[in-house]
């Protein structure tokens, strides 16, 4: 089923990719290439948008009109593009660190305006790409590099963040389950209007460190 | 045929942006630049334009510029603390080429400083605002007439040299009412950005075009697919660590500024045959400083006077060629010395330099500035 | 007649994260240790499920039934 149309939307020329060994956005990638062409997407008419952060990476290795804004910001930019030109399916890609700290504000006012864009949120509860940092969604009492002594704050319920704010479609899924990611993100991409699929995966490399789960498939599980 | 209109110098940015074609304003309610957002929110959609309204500074200029890639041109405005928040989004535009105009009606600062009353103190910010090295294009208005002609250019301008091009009006240009002759636009003065003309697969979006070193852009949903980012990247668009192609992309941003200098900067002057002392001034304070050189010319003092509109790229040359026959520059600004560093590194100690800086709050009265042309006549 | 399917791993891509290997319910895949990747040593018991496929963050692996066209 998938290979050749899914092989069409990569840029292949930067593979393998950056992501460490068995990190789940590269499963969540497959994911949304999966249900882009299973709805019979154009290239050329589908926009992915991403900030900063290992997520981030994911717009440069799609190929379609992407783009790779600042911090936080890419909800704000995808607004833009999605107003001037309504036609176009746009789909963004985001961090938990993106998404509900430096983007907070910019995610709880596209779920309030219900504007059709789908995003897509790869929870890992850790910065990654800056080495492990404590995010909004680092559960209470697990260490990270800027929790050495355990978290202290609460984490974010994304889904019920989004609910509440208004996003007309909210669906959570792991990675553990790649087709039912597939399925979540075709159902938010159908849906007129902001939808909201986290989708929980890991980072081995710097919070499963710390965190007893030190394997890819140790957090699969 | 023209038309008459009375305007602030908000409402003249407003009506420019639309005559140059803007279809696209994201932005952030902020005394005292808000009425260019309003007079937009009722103008844009009779023009089957977009205006957003959004949940800060950064999301106004963010939306602004995601309007742009899109293919509109795009408008953000905005006052001194939303100027500070926009840097991180500018620096974007920068990196990434996106065309688009930022308005910043200057007020009191630091910080919240004086939201009602007019200063120039963000003029260096305008240059150095977002980290890291790129061309500025500024212009600063003094009139309402010109607040309505500078906008169209510097719409013009972004199009062309495909980057952010800055207005920095202050609060009294921008709450001042005046007269203004609305000209009837010729169309085919207004620059619209080159597009590809390639197919698809042979674009290269920041391949600049060997005829005039400027890089062609296509917009989201014509058929091209491509990648923008705020990384340092190479002709394709991708993010590089290669150190020539670094050198490349960072040489050709300082580049587009440079090589067309002369097509950018643009200046007033007055009474300078055979004036020995100048004042150089812009934006509202130009409008007192210029009082007050007719006054001295009165008095039978050979004062002249220099206006940039273009503050950046700031008219060095044109400086340093009348400096020669100067005895004093007198630089009267609403902060504490900001432009007159450009003046005197243009100059390079052929006059003398002599600031005239007010932070008050309050606007230049021509006795102050006179009282200084006779103090150094 | 049971459908027959045939895995490919990408070795170029394949980054030896052996998630494929802890995925498959009937131990196709195996992580060669020398090299670090993964290799197919159990053909013939693949059932076409996918999920080594679906799992693989490297998109590195693909399951072909057999008999398919041939793909690059």
């Amino acid at each position: 089923m998938p290979s050749q149309e899914v092989f069409s939307w990569l840029r292949t020329r930067f593979f393998p990719h950056i992501w460490c060994p068995g990190c789940g956005h590269g499963i969540i990638m497959h994911s949304l290439l999966r249900a882009l062409v299973a709805l019979d997407k154009k290239k050329s008419q589908t926009v992915i948008a991403s900030g900063i952060g290992c997520s981030s990476r994911m717009a440069g290795y799609i190929d379609a009109c992407t783009v790779h804004t600042t911090h936080g910001r890419s909800l704000a930019f995808a607004t833009g593009i999605k107003l001037a030109k309504p036609e176009l399916t746009v789909v963004d890609v985001m961090g938990d660190g993106d998404c509900t700290a430096i983007g907070g504000n910019h995610f709880i006012h596209a779920c309030r305006r219900n504007i059709d864009i789908t995003a897509v949120v790869m929870n890992n509860n850790i910065y990654g790409m800056t080495g492990g940092q404590a995010s909004p969604t680092t559960p209470i009492g697990s260490i990270a590099s800027t929790t050495p002594f355990g978290a202290i704050d609460p984490s974010f319920d994304i889904c019920k963040l989004a609910e509440g704010a208004g996003a007309s479609y909210v669906a959570r899924a792991t990675v553990a389950n790649p087709k039912q990611a597939e399925q979540f993100i075709m159902k938010g991409i159908q849906n007129k209007g902001f939808s909201v699929v986290e989708i929980v995966t890991h980072c081995h490399t710097t919070f499963g460190r710390k965190n007893k789960r030190r394997t890819p498939i140790d957090n699969i599980n | 045929m023209s038309e008459i209109a009375f305007w602030q110098g908000n409402e003249a940015i407003a009506y420019g942006a639309l005559a140059a074609e803007c279809r696209f304003f994201g932005g952030y309610p902020i005394t005292p630049s808000s009425e260019i957002a309003e007079i937009l929110a009722e103008e844009l959609p009779k023009r089957n334009g977009r205006f957003i309204q959004m949940e800060d500074e950064i999301a106004g200029i963010a939306a602004a510029i995601g309007g742009s890639i899109a293919g509109m041109k795009s408008l953000t405005a905005t006052s001194g603390p939303g100027f500070s928040l926009k840097q991180e989004n500018l620096g974007f535009a920068y990196m990434a080429e996106i065309p688009l105009v930022v308005v910043d009606v200057m007020r009191g600062g630091p910080s919240t400083g004086l939201p009602t009353k007019a200063a120039q103190q963000d003029v260096m910010q305008a240059r150095w605002g977002t980290h890291g090295d790129h061309g500025t294009i500024c212009y600063a208005p003094a009139s309402v007439q010109e607040c309505y002609e500078v906008t169209i250019r510097a719409f013009n301008a972004a199009e062309r040299y495909r980057q952010p091009v800055l207005i920095m009006s202050d609060e009294i240009i921008g709450h001042m009412r005046e007269k203004v002759v609305i000209n009837e636009i010729d169309p085919s003065k207004l620059v619209t950005r080159k597009r590809p003309t390639d197919i698809p697969e042979k674009f290269v979006p920041y391949r600049p075009d060997p005829k005039d070193d400027l890089p062609c852009m296509a917009s989201f949903g014509d058929g091209y697919t491509w990648h923008i980012t705020g990384l340092t990247h190479n002709d394709w668009g991708f993010p590089t660590n290669d150190a020539q192609e670094i050198d490349k992309k960072m040489k050709r941003l300082m580049r587009k500024i440079d090589r067309f200098r002369d097509d950018i900067v643009e200046y007033e002057t007055a009474f300078t045959e055979d004036a020995e002392v100048l004042v150089l001034a812009y934006g509202s304070v130009a409008r007192s400083s210029l009082r007050a050189v007719h006054e001295a010319r009165n008095r039978g003092i050979r004062a002249g006077f220099f206006r940039p509109v273009t503050l950046w790229p700031f008219p060095d040359k044109e400086v340093e060629r009348l400096a020669r026959k100067m005895k004093t520059i007198i630089v009267p600004e609403l902060n504490c010395g900001q432009m007159v560093l450009e003046v005197e590194r243009a100059v390079h100690g052929k006059a003398k330099v002599e600031p005239l800086n007010l932070v008050n709050g309050e606007l230049f009265k021509p006795e102050d500035i006179l009282k200084v042309i006779e103090e150094v006549a | 007649m049971a459908k027959k399917f045939d895995v490919q791993v990408n070795n170029a891509w394949c980054k030896g994260c052996s998630l494929c290997v802890h995925i498959c319910p009937k131990k196709v895949l195996e992580l060669d240790e020398v090299r670090g990747k993964s290799v197919v040593a159990r053909p013939d018991e693949c059932i076409g499920c996918r999920q080594c496929e679906n799992i693989c963050p490297d998109m590195a692996i693909t399951v072909k039934e057999k008999g398919e066209e041939k793909d690059v």
